[in-house]
């Protein structure tokens, strides 16, 4: 087990930089999910961390030792790819013992090692087969258990669960979290997926353009992000977002009504962000109130999402209950004061909770 | 329970469609045109030397007399052997060189990669005729006339062989490679252990290609050769015709002993161009 410390790390290709020196700490035992768009450089990052790409300016410390210059090999990190990467022309035991293919243990350790991990994993029963025989779940197991068996200071995965289907992915969600319970080894996920972001990590990092926006725990992030990409980028559905101006500590925006109270900040053009969980349908008292036309609906069951056309933007709020709205109606949903996220409408940078 | 009404047509008032009819003709025909002289080559071989010119597919009174003789003469076992002993050195040249510099080429960054490449390809465009003289020239010099080893050299590695390896080596994911770099393997075995069984498909049509390719070749050991000895099968049975008068039905009794192995490389090595390994370890 290990910590991993990134010091200014920059990646360039040719004359285009990828990475813009980021510094992170990725303390010893931390399960961290960098998370953000394609084309951020999370996938970067994690490579340098591999050894799979060249770093181009920074250090990268892994147990208190610059590993720059070594091999993948000699920083003992295991990882996960997006694609599985588990060689067909060979069985699950074979491909789960190439893990330890340049070990020098005695075979009968490695076998035990090997039984140990699909015990793990629960590929007992499937050591003998060949991974065109397994379905995508058993072969992302493979994937890990090929991972497992090294005993890696740290484990890395590149988008493992981004292949399987929405009901697998949150299974193997539970699993690679039980794992690292079971393990305590150092983790560093890469997802563009937000849900896993927020289900597994420890700490998240937010990337964008090859730079940290921000670097926190799920509940930092979605009770405090740092900016409107972060604060639309975690939470599901997305943050609604409506232009307003502070002015006189009231807020004025189209179509909506504030009645919340004075709030403390300087007056400017700013962005309102409210979470559609926070919006609800169909109840009174102070806050902010916003009504519109029910373009469309989303029934989940137990709640449904409603969007609606206010002020010239669609913003969704949640109706609870089983009751759908109808399409074409007008209805007024409210956020309780306290639960609105202002932005700066020019810097996009976070002003504070109203 | 009633009967439910069957929505399928009786099998007499099915469309008859042109399509397959035609593909059907041309692919007979072609099979046929193809076939034919093979079929005379195995009659041929079964008739004696009065009835070569007597036309009939079917022999006669066929005799495998020509068989027991070719075979009994030490001459043809020796051609047969050099022949299986050059395409088999060769095809194994070919699968070992040719991979490892599709490898290089498809999967690794380095400078002047692209201008190594087409210096290979350009290779392609020079007819062997013209090669010949250099290469005669080459063994000349070097003592390599008379030997395997001459007739070996030209066909040691190809150009075709490493467009081809390259070409699939390019469809390898590079995940697999990463994996088993970050697995601790080293260079040399992730090739070996790793991308060749991935490309098991294209390993088959090379030695397919290069086996037949140097089986029947004809021209260079032709020239690099003069000791009998050292003949090839196809070189060796057209001595057949020019040493006496020509023994049609031995020289078809030959040939047809020769194509033997093509047929078996064939039939062994078919299968696995079917068979797409590759894709199983991916997403599903």
């Amino acid at each position: 087990m290990a910590k991993i410390e990134l010091q200014g790390l920059v990646k360039e290709y040719a004359k285009t930089r990828a990475v813009h020196g980021i510094n992170l700490t990725i303390e010893d035992g931390e399960f961290v999910v960098f998370v953000g768009p394609s084309g951020c450089g999370k996938s970067t990052t994690l490579r340098m961390i591999a050894g799979l790409e060249d770093i181009s300016g920074g250090n990268l410390l892994i147990g208190d030792e610059v590993v720059n210059q070594r091999e993948p090999k000699q920083r003992n990190i295991a990882m996960v790819f997006q694609n599985y990467a588990i060689y067909p022309h060979m069985t699950v035991g074979q491909n789960i013992g190439f893990g330890l293919y340049t070990s020098k243990l005695p075979k009968a350790e490695k076998q035990r090692l090997i039984e140990e991990a699909a015990k793990v994993l629960g590929l007992e029963k499937l050591l003998d087969r060949r991974p065109a025989a397994l379905s995508g779940g058993q072969r992302q197991r493979v994937a890990i258990g090929r991972a497992m068996v090294r005993e890696p200071a740290a484990f890395l995965f590149d988008e493992p669960l981004s292949n399987l289907d929405a009901q697998l992915r949150a299974q193997m969600r539970l699993e690679i979290k039980r794992l690292h319970h079971r393990l305590g080894t150092t983790i560093v996920y890469v997802t563009h997926d937000q849900i896993e972001a927020m289900t597994m990590a420890d700490k998240i990092v937010v990337m964008r353009d090859g730079h940290i926006l921000q670097v926190g725990t799920p509940t930092d992030l979605y009770e405090h992000p740092v900016d409107i990409f972060t604060a639309r980028f975690i939470g599901s559905p997305s943050m609604n977002l409506v232009s307003g101006t502070l002015s006189a500590g009231g807020l004025a925006i189209e179509g909506t009504k504030w009645d919340g109270g004075k709030l403390d900040f300087p007056d400017a053009p700013i962005k309102i962000g409210v979470r559609p969980h926070d919006l609800i349908v169909g109840t009174e008292g102070p806050g902010l109130t916003l009504s519109g036309e029910v373009v469309a609906v989303e029934p989940l069951g137990s709640e449904t999402l409603v969007h609606l056309a206010v002020g010239g933007e669609t913003v969704i709020a949640t109706a609870p209950g089983r009751v759908v709205p109808k399409v074409g109606s007008t209805l007024a949903a409210r956020a309780e004061p306290g639960s609105l996220y202002l932005f700066d409408a020019a810097t996009e940078r976070a002003l504070g909770r109203a | 329970m009633t009967a439910m009404p069957s929505t399928e047509l009786p099998a007499n008032r099915r469309d008859i469609r042109p399509g397959p009819i035609i593909a059907w003709t041309v692919l007979l025909i072609g099979g046929l045109i193809m076939v034919t002289p093979l079929l005379f080559m195995f009659s041929t071989s079964l008739k004696t030397a009065g009835q070569v010119y007597d036309l009939r597919l079917i022999p006669a009174a066929p005799t495998f007399d020509n068989y027991l003789k070719v075979l009994g003469d030490g001459r043809f076992m020796q051609w047969f052997f050099n022949s299986t002993f050059i395409a088999l050195t060769v095809t194994v040249s070919n699968v070992f060189f040719d991979s490892l510099v599709g490898y290089t080429l498809a999967k690794f960054e380095f400078r002047g990669r692209y201008f190594i490449f087409l210096a290979i390809l350009s290779t392609l465009m020079i007819p062997t005729e013209m090669l010949v003289i250099p290469w005669y020239l080459m063994s000349s010099q070097l003592g390599w006339l008379d030997t395997y080893w001459g007739i070996m050299f030209p066909g040691m590695m190809t150009a075709f062989g490493t467009f081809l390896m390259k070409q699939f080596f390019e469809t390898v994911p590079n995940d697999f490679l990463e994996a088993a770099r970050v697995d601790g393997l080293n260079e040399f075995t992730i090739w070996w252990k790793i991308a060749m069984p991935m490309v098991v498909p294209a390993i088959s049509a090379l030695a397919i290609f290069t086996f037949l390719g140097n089986w029947t070749a004809f021209f260079w050991p032709l020239i690099v050769t003069t000791s009998k000895e050292l003949y090839t099968l196809p070189v060796g049975l057209s001595s057949f015709a020019v040493e006496q008068s020509i023994k049609w039905e031995m020289i078809m009794t030959g040939a047809a002993l020769a194509t033997i192995p093509t047929l078996l490389v064939f039939l062994v090595l078919q299968r696995f161009i079917v068979r797409g390994v590759m894709l199983a370890g991916l997403k599903g």
